[in-house]
């Protein structure tokens, strides 16, 4: 599914909404992330997950290419990870308890 | 460091959009669960400008109770992986424009 799609879904089951509000509602949530995310602060959705991030280093790293050496600044990286219950219906096909 | 959740999403429809606090928390619930439900299906999600939540396959191998030592198999299953987009790496290192303003196909 992509984010066009998800749009449409949420569009057919809400004829009230105009689909340029939708696609305002959901631009708002993964804007708010990202800005929550940019600020250093946590997101977290009990039950779907939490994103957060992690710092990396600064390292000495390697153009695979060439093989020249290349100083990599330090930096971070945005992280999700998924909450018990979306964890469990995931993985639920496997019929193993997480 | 402060905590973004549900209530603080909501608040920013509510305050972006104008829907009612009702509907603003009951959307974003919709939203949570539609994508939980593409998830569990085991079909992947792009949100573009977002990044990309997958399902990937893990196969049987055999682990170890770190305490005891003692070997157990550790059985297949399947795990939820997030793939940030460039422009989200980019913007959580303060390199990019507001991330809503990213509308494009990248993800």
């Amino acid at each position: 599914m992509t984010r066009s799609e998800l749009i449409a879904e949420l569009a057919a089951a809400r004829p009230h909404l105009p689909m340029r509000e939708v696609e305002r509602i959901v631009q708002v949530i993964f804007a708010e992330i990202s800005n929550a995310l940019m600020r250093g602060d946590r997101v977290e959705l009990r039950g779907f997950g939490a994103f957060t991030i992690k710092k990396r280093d600064a390292r000495t790293g390697r153009n695979p290419r060439t093989g020249e050496t290349v100083s990599v600044d330090e930096k971070v990286v945005p992280f999700f990870k998924a909450g018990k219950e979306l964890r469990e219906r995931v993985n639920h096909a496997n019929g193993s308890a997480d | 460091m402060s905590t973004v959740t549900r209530a603080t999403l909501a608040e920013q429809i509510y305050d972006q959009v104008g829907l009612s606090r009702h509907e603003s928390a009951d959307i974003l619930e919709d939203i949570l669960e539609r994508m939980a439900r593409t998830l569990e299906a085991g079909d992947s999600l792009k949100i573009s400008g977002f990044g990309t939540f997958s399902v990937r396959q893990k196969g049987q191998r055999t682990g170890r109770n770190p305490k005891t030592g003692v070997e157990v198999p550790i059985l297949p299953r399947s795990v939820l992986v997030f793939r940030p987009s460039q422009l989200l790496r980019a913007h959580v290192n303060g390199q990019a424009a507001e991330a809503g303003e990213a509308e494009g196909d990248e993800a």
